[in-house]
């Protein structure tokens, strides 16, 4: 997938998440519902959302992060060493094109990569925890390509304190 | 008896509804259930005779389940009240064939109905082979409590259908699942449990956290089943009865899914990931004797045990796309059953031991499927946007699963099919529902 695809891609996620925070597993994260006005602020967790971008997507099938996913994942971890009392939950999520308990372990890989890559870049691994959501958390609902990339997907959610 | 090869005697001429043909007959009235197109059975089941006032309003209702759990199978059709010719007044009456005949009534079930001043129903009902103008077995009488009626109606339709049929019933059976609330997006859900046709719906937990694939155990008396009301995916055991539940006790922290009670009902097996790595783990369920059986860096999960507890089937990606295996229930070789094209998951073994229900995924649509256990004589059973999540009625004859409709709006519905392909319904349900697993059958 060319960068340029991504990009608009990730932006698109980015309006509906902005829009639809609450609607998140858990409800716990401080990426939704933030004052859009600290999205100038790099220390903000509206910056690290929105911003940087707080999802990678993955391909049908796979958990392998891509040299363009990954730039995001380095400016991921970038923040997340220059914020350390922030801690963060890595979902996992899949498209409804699968059933129920492979998509909870392919989600488990989405996560894990990126777990792994932000660990690789200086991240402590106790600053970070991964939650396989399978196909439960879809973002986008139709029933196509076009809703089932942005699905298949890994989220940074920013926690304060402990991720346990 | 075993089902694929039981599956092909008499029925063209047990069944053929023709007065003329059945009034040959030689052989006691009988249902062979069959690969082929069948004609259903014609019965009747006038309303039972209320034997005291109080006991009106059973005896009609129960006649009306008796009537729909036999008219739902597929194998009977039921004639209706407005096509009799004699009317049952008396339980203890003889029957006038004749006018049964007339109507071309294959059996008859005749049934009464006592309400005690403690609160108790007694149901009484007897069988009749129509044509051969006997009665079909001994007479049966079952008590309960008013508040169970259903249930003894359920059990006069297992034992009418096992007389006919020569199996065993599923109608006095519960169905575990998963209710659904809400748009694809936010949906809320919960574990509900309900009569296998739908009725009696009580719900088993809140909808704080989502709840995935509950799986009864042998007896009926708990549910194994996946919560995230920890804020991560672990396994819970919840008792059907008083609604207490807890997390099985794995190591701290540890993710778990996909849950299996063994046939002793006290062994689980389930899938336990980690670093992102799923693989299957086997221990008591009081959390003793903890078992890694796998361990590969592919994908290991859905698994099940054979009835008699001694195999474990499971789905891998380890070929490098979902397949079904057998091995042991202490894990080592596995060997794969599933050699089709597409993708295959969510085993679950039959009841009888024979076959093994699927999920498959083909050229963009799910089916359920069944195979023998070598994974031969594969046969699907169903097609659509996205069937998943199979399992099995106790006497091994249908299969309840979970079947979405496409799109922004859509909701997941409990579907069943028999195990031929035929009969497919949709169960009826208060709301969208998923991930049903049924009960064996109540005593």
């Amino acid at each position: 997938m060319k960068l340029h695809s991504i990009a608009v891609l990730l932006v698109a996620a980015f309006v509906v998440s902005a829009c639809t925070g609450q609607g998140r597993f858990g409800g716990g994260g401080l990426n939704g519902g933030v004052d859009q006005s600290a999205i100038s602020d790099p220390t903000s967790p509206a910056y690290f959302q929105q911003t940087i971008g707080d999802r990678i997507l993955f391909a049908v099938n796979e958990h392998t992060l891509t040299p363009e996913t990954e730039i995001v994942l380095q400016q991921q971890a970038t923040w997340l060493i220059a914020n350390p009392e922030y801690t963060a939950v890595v979902e996992g999520h899949a498209d409804e094109q699968g059933t129920t308990a492979y998509n909870v372990a392919l989600s488990a890989r989405r996560a894990n990569s990126v777990i792994e890559y932000l660990i690789g870049a200086g991240v402590e691994e106790g600053r970070l925890r991964s939650l396989p959501l399978g196909k439960a958390r879809p973002i986008a609902i139709c029933s196509n390509e076009s809703c089932y990339q942005q699905n298949r997907r890994a989220v940074t959610v920013l926690t304060a304190g402990g991720v346990s | 008896m075993n089902m694929i090869k039981a599956l092909t005697l008499l029925a063209a001429c047990a069944i053929i509804a023709q007065p003329a043909y059945a009034q040959q007959r030689s052989g006691p009235l009988r249902i062979e259930i069959t690969e082929g197109v069948i004609e259903p059975l014609p019965f009747a089941v006038p309303e039972f005779i209320a034997e005291n006032p109080a006991a009106q309003e059973f005896a009609a209702n129960i006649a009306r389940v008796v009537a729909s759990d036999l008219a739902g199978t597929g194998l009977f059709r039921e004639i209706p009240e407005d096509a009799f010719i004699s009317r049952l007044t008396d339980f203890a009456s003889p029957v006038q064939y004749s006018d049964w005949k007339a109507i071309n009534t294959q059996a008859l079930v005749s049934g009464a109905v006592s309400a005690g001043s403690d609160g108790r129903l007694t149901v009484k009902f007897r069988v009749f082979d129509v044509f051969a103008e006997a009665q079909l077995g001994d007479g049966l009488q079952f008590g309960g409590s008013t508040s169970s009626w259903r249930r003894m109606a359920h059990k006069v339709a297992d034992a009418v259908y096992s007389r006919i049929t020569g199996e065993g019933g599923y109608f006095d059976s519960r169905v575990v699942f998963v209710a659904q609330n809400g748009p694809k997006d936010e949906r809320r859900s919960r574990l509900a449990v309900m009569d296998y046709d739908g009725a009696n719906v009580q719900y088993l937990t809140d909808d704080s956290a989502i709840v995935l694939a509950p799986r009864f155990s042998p007896t009926g008396d708990r549910v194994l089943y996946t919560s995230y009301e920890s804020g991560f995916p672990q396994v819970f055991v919840l008792d059907v009865g008083t609604v207490q539940r807890r997390a099985m006790d794995v190591a701290a922290e540890a993710m778990t899914f996909a849950p299996r009670f063994g046939p002793d009902g006290r062994t689980v097996v389930f899938s336990l990931t980690e670093g992102g790595n799923s693989d299957l783990y086997k221990m008591d369920v009081d959390g003793s004797s903890a078992q890694r059986l796998t361990s590969a860096p592919s994908i290991e999960t859905a698994p099940d045990f054979s009835p008699d507890g001694s195999q474990i089937v499971f789905e891998s990606d380890r070929s490098g796309s979902q397949q079904l295996y057998v091995m042991g229930v202490n894990g080592g070789d596995a060997t794969r059953i599933s050699s089709g094209q597409g993708r295959y998951s969510a085993p679950v073994w039959s009841p009888r031991g024979d076959l093994i229900a699927f999920t498959k995924q083909a050229n963009g649509r799910f089916h359920i499927g069944v195979m023998r256990i070598d994974g031969s004589e594969e046969r699907l059973l169903t097609a659509s946007f996205l069937d998943e999540g199979p399992t099995w009625s106790p006497n091994g004859r249908v299969i309840m699963f979970t079947r979405e409709s496409q799109g922004t709006s859509g909701v997941q519905s409990l579907y069943s099919v028999d195990i031929t392909g035929r009969n497919l319904r949709k169960v009826t349900t208060e709301g969208p529902a998923s991930d049903a697993t049924w009960s064996p059958l109540l005593n």
